[in-house]
């Protein structure tokens, strides 16, 4: 990973997400295997490790009857920084993270943004080059997601490295350098968003037929375009597929459509998102099994 | 991952040590300012003993004969051992909350000691102890128990009351430690500790108990307890008795702080 970016990992709930940021901040010991973050192993130099990371958890880790300056400066001590280091780094923070107001409230009062927020500011405060954040902004509005958003992105404009897991593929897309995709523990691909989406998946051939029936007979005609496997989505009554013909192929649709007595309601032609990509190399959308509340 | 092409230096064992004593005097405090906010915590840390005080002296305490000694005299040695083993039960229950919300994992995450969550868990809950040990000895002045010791016995009441915590703090530990779960850990603690406390000498001589029970409060542990702090107040101290309690307090602190530790370790 290089310094000052966001590496995304993205995948379902149980792909191993959360695994490996445990294994990586040391509350795992890996079954098997070595990893290796700043120069320390994981195992063999838990202690030294943990000076030089920062992570914030799906839960957010806020002592609820601390105020959100005691919380930030007891994180601040435990990392061993002097009291007055602690202090200034605490108020800072606050300021930075817009909580400066309701830094003397205890953190109970706090809306979920604000905790997300805070949980994050206690997670930077030693200034650690490594940061894991594992879904971050799961369970937020989306006012607090973009506003987290900028938080991390700031963060890595100063040069901290950040692992992102994260279910939302918007948010591997807006954030993310280079993302990762990974189910049932396995990688299945690596890239940036773009290089991803070329890969994997060309643009999306789209088409809504009139009537239900007419589902299957699009979907073979539209199979044999370009050879590809086209995906059904009943609910909608479209009919999806990849294409590399460009543009033209909405004209050759229309008429093979046509010929074989479909009746078209909407078609269109956009470039492949990264729901297509996980679409394509998990088998499955991401939103399928995604469950704000469950372990990844 | 990034590889630095030389990790730097490890902490020392001397950087260790200090780090476990500032990081368990952190987490003291911070566990000392939860409790001081939530008020329904300590109303009820305060009030309990009281009721019991007041419940046992004035409306069972007169059926209950204890030869020379007041009343009152031998209810609040026994109120203070009660009320320090029930007490010693919010050791586990805390130690529950914290291990099952996201914190541990932040705590785990940093560098600080790792024993420090628990050390802190223990020092500030023997400071709360201190303290519900300091309100009953007031209730107590008030309803007419005295301590008829000189200063060293009379010292010496609040003091071992507080030792005679300590085992059962780390008893509560393993079992917050292994349940992991608050209400779990409620019922846990109080299912064995009720038995206990009752069937001792406590709020009743023993030789006034059915002889089915008789045998096991002579030799009930907590009786023990009791009998020692009640001798001390009384002015009358029995060597016995106070060597065997300090020796199963720390019997019990050695076997139970051994296996939470151990057990704190995997979590």
């Amino acid at each position: 990973m290089a310094r000052g970016t966001v590496v995304g990992l993205l995948g379902p709930n149980g792909a191993g997400k959360t695994t490996l940021v445990r294994v990586l901040t040391t509350l795992l010991t890996p079954d098997s295997g070595r990893a290796i973050v700043e120069g320390y192993d994981v195992v063999k130099d838990a202690d030294a490790l943990r000076h030089v990371i920062g992570l914030a958890g799906q839960s957010a880790a806020v002592d609820d009857y601390l105020t959100g300056r005691e919380n930030l400066e007891l994180v601040a001590r435990l990392y061993h920084l002097p009291r007055s280091e602690a202090q200034r780094r605490a108020d800072a923070l606050l300021e930075r993270f817009d909580l400066t107001e309701a830094g003397g409230r205890q953190a109970r009062t706090y809306s979920g943004g604000m905790r997300r927020r805070l949980d994050l500011a206690a997670s930077i405060i030693a200034e650690p080059p490594v940061l894991f954040l594992d879904e971050p902004t799961t369970g937020l509005d989306p006012r607090s997601r973009l506003g987290l958003w900028e938080v991390i992105r700031d963060l890595v404009k100063d040069g901290t490295t950040v692992l992102l897991t994260t279910q939302y593929l918007e948010e591997a897309d807006a954030l993310a350098d280079r993302i990762t995709v990974i189910d049932h523990g396995k990688v299945l691909a690596e890239g940036t968003a773009d290089e991803l989406k070329q890969q994997t998946a060309q643009a999306v051939l789209s088409v809504q037929v009139e009537e239900p029936e007419q589902l299957q007979d699009a979907a073979a005609v539209l199979g044999q375009l370009d050879a590809q496997e086209p995906q059904v989505e009943e609910a909608t009554r479209r009919v999806s597929v990849g294409t590399a013909r460009g543009s033209s192929v909405i004209a050759l649709a229309v008429r093979e459509l046509e010929s074989a007595g479909v009746g078209i309601a909407d078609i269109g032609l956009h470039q492949p998102t990264l729901d297509d990509v996980f679409l394509a190399l998990t088998g499955h959308g991401a939103e399928d099994d995604a469950d704000p509340t469950g372990d990844a | 991952m990034a590889a630095v092409t030389s990790a730097p230096p490890r902490p020392t064992s001397a950087a260790r040590l200090r780090w476990m004593v500032t990081d368990s005097a952190l987490m003291a405090k911070r566990n000392l300012r939860r409790t001081s906010r939530r008020f329904e915590y300590i109303v009820f840390l305060a009030i309990q003993p009281v009721m019991f005080i007041l419940l046992f002296n004035y409306v069972f305490g007169g059926a209950i004969a204890t030869g020379d000694v007041s009343y009152a005299d031998f209810l609040i040695p026994g109120i203070l051992v009660q009320t320090v083993l029930f007490t010693a039960m919010n050791t586990g229950t805390g130690l529950a909350e914290d291990l099952n919300q996201g914190m541990i994992d932040r705590y785990r995450s940093l560098p600080m000691s790792r024993i420090a969550v628990i050390a802190g868990r223990i020092t500030a809950d023997v400071a709360t102890i201190v303290f519900a040990v300091a309100i009953m000895i007031a209730v107590g002045y008030v309803i007419g128990f005295r301590l008829h010791g000189n200063l060293l016995e009379s010292l010496a009441v609040p003091v071992l009351s507080v030792i005679v915590a300590i085992p059962f703090m780390w008893v509560s530990a393993t079992l917050g430690v292994m349940v992991r779960n608050v209400e779990t850990m409620q019922s846990a603690g109080f299912l064995w500790l009720f038995p206990l406390t009752f069937i001792s000498s406590a709020f009743v001589p023993v030789e006034s108990m059915h002889p089915v029970v008789r045998g096991f409060a002579r030799e009930n542990p907590v009786t023990i307890a009791v009998n020692a702090v009640r001798g001390l107040a009384l002015g009358i101290p029995d060597a016995t008795d106070i060597w065997k309690t300090l020796a199963w307090s720390l019997a019990i602190t050695v076997v139970a702080a051994t296996i939470a530790v151990n057990r704190y370790r995997k979590v």
